[in-house]
């Protein structure tokens, strides 16, 4: 019984439960002549790498980004408010200050800006509490009392009880 | 080297005769000088741009790769810049490139928005006519809000302003109502109570650029509110009908007009609207919409 007449083929040694038994050597082996295989079986095209060729003109077939061309949507002396939303939203920004200000003056507006701005005044409070940890929370409320020292009249807080 | 050279030597102008290797860069580069010194010239379909000869490339600015854009007149044909419609070169900083010109008609591009009116329900597309050399298609699935249960309410005949998705010379333009984030953003169906009139692509582009002083004049005259397609279909509506008709007026006139005749003329309006000239007279009215009195404010003044 020579080693060299019994030799299994490779098929069997590569089944898995032939796996256990198989030296390291063996196992190399058997894998290198996997790789050959299957890079045997890839083919590839014998042409000069195809390099993405960076393009350094681009066309561009629409006038609008190179004029920087606003939206189609236009309001003006607050006609239409949804749209003069949108007008402040979607086109460039550099003239929008001037927009504002003449828009301001000229919208129809329900609720004045003084009105928003004291009404969001003291949401900014609330919210900052919502999303400050516990002890900070706990800072904040010292410095509420304080303020409310000073201008008793017109917030109405809630007062932390001292003990 | 020999050969190198002989190449050189025979890319003059309309070849390039950059040596392959760093040839993009550098013929952007040289492309870029030779477009900048054309800017505000008048240009001819048929015109082209090329990088000429590469020994005249400046040292200095060679080492910066410059992206070029070419706008819209500008084609791109190998390594040549064609000039493919008649008009002035216009630049923009840092690399912007087109050509400005006047014209009715209208070729959609990409990410434009128009004006469309809708001429067919065909299964799961509308057809709408933006007045272009073809019917675009409108999918009902590209309005905001709209599933495959809940279609859009769109009848033949409804405006829509939409956004085209796929403009291309070859194939069926397509038009959404929905950005990128399925949000309307101003897009669909609108056109209550309005007027729809057509304009050139010019007054168009006077509407709608930044600093525009038709629209500060516009912005002057009374509440109203303005659609305008790229295509050259501008719908408007005021307060009331006459001055819809007014405004519509003013726009289609405006078209053929220098700025201080403009000027002129909506002081004119403005006079006429806000001082002594318009009572609910019938005959007043009839004035300012262009009725038996010939539009008077709106002849040449």
């Amino acid at each position: 019984m020579a080693g060299d007449s019994v030799r299994l083929s490779k098929n069997l040694l590569r089944m898995k439960f032939m796996q256990r038994g198989l030296d390291a050597e063996a196992k190399k082996q058997l894998e290198e002549d996997e790789k050959r295989i299957i890079s045997d079986e890839h083919w590839y095209l014998d042409l000069p790498d195809l390099k993405a060729k960076e393009n350094m003109i681009i066309e561009e077939k629409s006038l609008v980004p190179c004029e920087d061309l606003f939206f189609g949507r236009l309001s003006f002396k607050g006609f239409n408010p949804e749209v003069e939303k949108l007008m402040l939203l979607l086109n460039p920004k550099d003239k929008k200050e001037e927009d504002e200000e003449e828009d301001v003056s000229h919208m129809q507006t329900d609720v004045t800006d003084e009105e928003m701005a004291l009404r969001y005044e003291s949401l900014v409070g609330t919210l900052k509490k919502k999303f400050a940890k516990k002890r900070e929370r706990a800072a904040m409320d010292e410095d509420d009392v304080n303020q409310n020292v000073v201008e008793k009249t017109s917030k109405k807080a809630f007062l932390k009880p001292q003990d | 080297m020999k050969q190198k050279k002989k190449k050189i030597l025979q890319g003059g102008r309309g070849r390039c005769g950059c040596v392959s290797s760093c040839r993009e860069t550098r013929c952007s580069v040289r492309m870029f000088s030779v477009l900048k010194e054309r800017v505000g010239q008048i240009l001819l379909p048929g015109d082209e741009f090329c990088c000429g000869p590469q020994d005249t490339l400046p040292l200095t600015d060679s080492g910066k790769p410059e992206r070029l854009v070419a706008g819209p007149g500008l084609r791109l044909s190998g390594d040549r810049l064609l000039v493919s419609r008649s008009g002035v070169l216009r630049h923009k900083e840092p690399n912007k490139f087109w050509i400005e010109s006047q014209q009715r008609r209208y070729v959609p591009a990409k990410g434009e928005t128009v004006i469309g009116v809708v001429t067919a329900k065909a299964g799961d597309v509308f057809k709408v006519d933006f007045g272009g050399s073809e019917p675009a298609s409108l999918s009902y699935l590209a309005f905001d809000g709209a599933t495959k249960r809940n279609r859009p309410n769109v009848q033949v005949g409804d405006l829509v302003f939409a956004q085209f998705i796929v403009a291309n010379k070859d194939m069926e333009p397509e038009l959404v109502c929905i950005d990128g984030s399925g949000r309307a953003n101003g897009m669909g169906v609108f056109g209550a109570g309005g007027l729809l009139i057509k304009v050139s692509l010019g007054l168009v582009r006077r509407l709608l650029v930044p600093n525009s002083e038709l629209r500060a004049d516009l912005q002057q005259l009374f509440p109203c509110e303005l659609v305008v397609g790229m295509n050259g279909r501008v719908w408007v509506r005021a307060g009331t009908v006459q001055q819809t008709l007014i405004l519509a007026n003013l726009l289609q006139s405006c078209d053929t007009m220098t700025a201080p005749q403009r000027q002129q003329l909506f002081r004119n309006v403005w006079t006429r609207l806000h001082g002594a000239g318009l009572t609910e007279d019938p005959k007043d009215q009839l004035v300012l919409c262009g009725g038996p009195e010939p539009m008077d404010f709106l002849v040449f003044v």
